[in-house]
Parts: C-alpha cells; sequence; structure tokens
C-alpha cells in the first residue's frame, strides 16, 4: 500500500453560519488522478483552496507527503511550491508573456537563475503544446491557450500534486477539447491530479477514482465504471443523469442504458 | 520686452523645480498610503483613509500654509523652495493615494491568488504581480494629476517663491502691462501642462499590454 501524496482528515469549512463542507476525508495516492463532480455551491472549489492553505479552514487536517500542512507555523508559501493550482478563469499574469507567466515562480520563487529558468519554462511551454506561442501575451491568447500556460505555469514549479479547479468552465465549447488533452497526457504521465469538473467524459476515461459530493459532504466515491453504472446512492444517479443531460446526448445514452 | 520675457522665464524653471520635486515625493508617499489602505490590516487601513480625508477635504492652499510653517518652523527650517515643493507633494499624496488604490483594486484579487498559489509571498505578488499591472493602470488618471500639481505650483507663490505667477505679478506691477505679463504666464504654463500631458500619453500607450496577435 503506498502513501497518499495528499490526505485531508475531517477537513471543515465554515463561513459564519453555513457549513461549506464538513468531515472530509480524501486520500490522493501518488499517480492517482482523482476526479471530484457534483451539484454547484457543494463547496468543491472551497475545498480545493483551503487544501493548498488559500483559504483558511475551520477544521480537520491536510497533509502533505505525510507532513501536516495546517499544523501552526508550516511555511504556506513553502507548501504553494508543492501544490499546483489551475483556475477557473485561468489567472495569468497580464503584464508578462505566455514565458514570462511560467518563469517567473522559477526566478522569484525557487531562485533558479534566468537562463536555467527560461530552458525549464520552455520545456514546460512544450509539453502544453505552446512554444511558439511563448511571446504571446494573454491577451493575445485565446482562452485554451491561455489554460495550458497556466498549466504550464503550475507544473513549472515540479508540484507533488495538481489541482484543478473547473478548469474548462469558462472555455467556449470548441476550445475545451485542447485543455482536457494536456490533462489526459498529465494523467498518462503519472502526475497526481486532484480535478473539479462537470466534464463527465474526461472524469469517465481518465480518472481513477471519482468523488462525488454533494451540500458539502462525499456521498460516494469510487471507480467510473462504480459510479456511472453501479451508483449505490440514487443522488448520484440522478446527478449523473442530469450533467449528462446537460453536457450531451452521447453521454445520456450511455449512461441512460447502464 | 527681452528682459520682461526672461524674467518671466527664469521663473518657468522653479515652477518645473518645484513640480518635479512635488511629483515624484506625493508619489512615494501616495503609494505607501495606497498599499497600506489596501494589503494593511484594520488600524493601518483606517489611518490611511483618515489621512486621505483630511487632505483631500482642506483647499489645497491652506494645508499649503500649514505645512509650510511646520516644515520651515523652529524644528525643521527648509527654505521657502522645499518646505512649498514638500508641502505639494505631500497635499498631492492624498489625491496620487485614491489613484493608485483604485489601480491596485482594479487588478483585481484574482492576480494575487494565482501569486500566492505558485509560493510567492504577498511581498514578492505585490512588487512582481500586482504593481507592474497597478502603475500601468494608473498612468491615464496620473497623467490627470500630474498637470493639477503643474498648476497648483503656482499656489508657491504664496509663500514667496519665485516662480512664474509670482514674476508675472511683479511685472505686471512695475511695467502696468497685466494683460502682457499674466497672458505670458498663461501661455507658458499652458505649453507645460500640454507637454506633460502628451508625455505621459506616450509613456501610457508605450506601456501598453497586447491585445491582438
Amino acid at each position: 500500500m503506498t502513501n497518499p501524496i495528499l490526505e485531508t482528515r475531517k477537513l471543515t469549512k465554515i463561513y459564519g453560519q453555513n457549513i461549506i463542507f464538513k468531515n472530509i476525508d480524501l486520500k490522493v495516492n501518488e499517480g492517482e488522478t482523482i476526479v471530484i463532480i457534483g451539484p454547484s455551491g457543494t463547496g468543491k472549489s472551497t475545498l480545493l483552496r483551503c487544501i493548498n492553505l488559500l483559504t483558511p479552514h475551520d477544521g480537520g487536517q491536510v497533509f502533505l507527503d505525510g507532513a501536516e500542512i495546517t499544523a501552526k507555523g508550516h511555511d504556506e508559501d513553502q507548501v504553494r511550491q508543492h501544490i499546483g493550482m489551475v483556475f477557473q478563469n485561468f489567472l495569468l499574469f497580464n503584464h508578462l508573456t505566455a514565458l514570462g507567466n511560467v518563469m517567473i515562480g522559477l526566478t522569484k520563487v525557487k531562485k533558479m537563475p534566468k537562463e536555467q529558468a527560461r530552458a525549464k519554462a520552455m520545456e514546460e511551454l512544450n509539453r502544453v503544446g505552446l512554444a511558439d506561442r511563448a511571446d504571446h501575451y494573454p491577451g493575445q491568447l485565446s482562452g485554451g491557450q491561455q489554460q495550458r500556460v497556466a498549466i504550464a505555469r503550475a507544473l513549472a514549479m515540479d508540484p507533488r500534486v495538481m489541482l484543478f479547479d473547473e478548469p474548462t468552465s469558462a472555455l467556449d465549447p470548441e476550445l475545451i477539447g485542447e485543455v482536457l488533452g494536456v490533462m489526459e497526457k498529465l494523467a498518462r504521465d503519472h502526475m497526481t491530479m486532484l480535478v473539479v469538473t462537470h466534464e463527465m467524459g474526461f472524469a469517465r476515461e481518465v480518472a481513477d477514482r471519482i468523488v462525488f459530493m454533494e451540500k458539502g459532504s462525499i456521498v460516494e466515491e469510487g471507480s467510473p465504471d462504480d459510479l456511472f453504472y453501479h451508483p449505490k446512492h440514487e443522488r448520484t444517479r440522478e446527478f449523473l443523469w442530469k450533467i449528462s443531460e446537460l453536457y450531451g446526448k452521447k453521454e445520456k445514452e450511455k449512461t441512460g442504458a447502464a | 520686452m527681452s528682459n520682461f520675457f526672461s524674467y518671466i522665464v527664469q521663473g518657468t524653471a522653479i515652477t518645473v523645480g518645484v513640480t518635479l520635486i512635488a511629483l515624484p515625493f506625493g508619489l512615494v508617499l501616495g503609494l505607501l498610503m495606497a498599499l497600506v489602505h489596501t494589503y494593511g490590516g484594520k488600524l493601518l487601513n483606517r489611518i490611511a483613509a483618515a489621512y486621505s480625508l483630511l487632505m483631500r477635504g482642506v483647499p489645497p492652499i491652506v494645508l499649503l500654509f500649514i505645512l509650510y510653517f511646520i516644515l520651515s518652523g523652529k524644528l525643521i527650517n527648509l527654505s521657502p523652495f522645499w518646505a512649498g515643493s514638500l508641502s505639494l507633494g505631500i497635499v498631492s499624496s492624498a489625491y496620487q493615494m485614491e489613484i493608485l488604490r483604485g489601480a491596485l483594486l482594479a487588478v483585481g484579487g484574482g492576480q494575487m491568488v494565482a501569486a500566492r498559489a505558485i509560493g510567492m509571498s504577498r511581498l514578492q505578488s505585490i512588487q512582481y504581480i500586482i504593481l507592474p499591472q497597478a502603475l500601468r493602470l494608473a498612468i491615464p488618471p496620473w497623467s490627470n494629476e500630474a498637470s493639477i500639481v503643474l498648476k497648483d505650483s503656482s499656489l508657491v507663490y504664496a509663500l514667496g517663491v519665485p516662480e512664474i505667477l509670482r514674476r508675472a505679478q511683479q511685472l505686471s506691477a512695475t511695467t502696468q502691462q497685466p494683460f502682457l505679463a499674466y497672458g505670458i504666464a498663461a501661455l507658458i504654463y499652458f505649453v507645460l501642462v500640454f507637454a506633460t500631458n502628451r508625455a505621459l500619453d506616450y509613456l501610457s500607450e508605450r506601456t501598453k499590454l497586447p491585445t491582438h496577435p
């Protein structure tokens, strides 16, 4: 049994009276791709933000490589270097070129020499298929290209785990494929990934495990086959039905047949 | 006539000097205040807000007199030129603070989140990610403030600094040609403001981020 790279124990987040999520226990093993699905407002995005300490949590613990990163006095900036994050709205640094976006973490955070950082950044841009757009500014790139640069920016830090927060939700439909393609390739290369998405096709094809979250709790988790074809909970079945209807007829036929 | 003209023109150097001290001084002070207001804690935030409110709620000339008597008093004793320039800078800092605060807010919280997500500290995020974008956004409104400071530099006339307006007034009194004297003064101010705005427009254009392939 391998040790999980990332683990949450009874992780809880409360905004005032509102429980965003409660007692979330999640394990992500090395090389695994875990997809979290669930209705909007279920706390999936907040969960990711709590995991890399961008949002303070209200209870429970998070462990990275066996060390509790939620412990008092743990260096947050240090932690975030090891957890890559990709956002729904890309959040590229607008004043930097694609290359600059990927380089800046290397030069300013990792204090890597410029030439070495440039080479490494080009390598990462190449990995997402955008080496030829290195000198383009975010404003000159399509949404899909921006998101791929954002992925390269996170990858450049050599993170232990990558968090994806609905990486394709802000994209035009014809641009979704290129981003999912990059993510699939990462999964094949055994990058450890925790992905929040509504892309059921991606979840079914790429995920090692799917976690269904609703109202701040994990309702069910299991292999894609289990969740899509033999869900234990009625809510899981309902949700998958609804989302498949929304996101394409092809999906609907497959789940409907199950 | 040529004497007449060169007398006022000599004042131009002083006007430009006052502006070149007041503007950068106000920029540094205003930037500090804007950062404190945006990213500081509750207490610092309140102090900065009070500073802005106070400075912008009193006519510049009144503040100028108050600050002047502090800066050229017993404790600190600066020349009228320096006391006037720095006072003007302090007055301007409150306006520049508001310009920069708006620009910082316009950059948006997302950029900070993204910077923190790759392991930057707050200070690094501000330095490398937020400020380069905010300063770009601030150039057009800052250009407006620059021309205001340039024109308000005429207020140090009241402190006895021999800049354009003071010299124009002296000439008007001695030569009995007020239209000519003040007309020349007006023309010089106009040319200075015009040139400043054009220069900053150019800077804004040069630093604009490309949006099309």
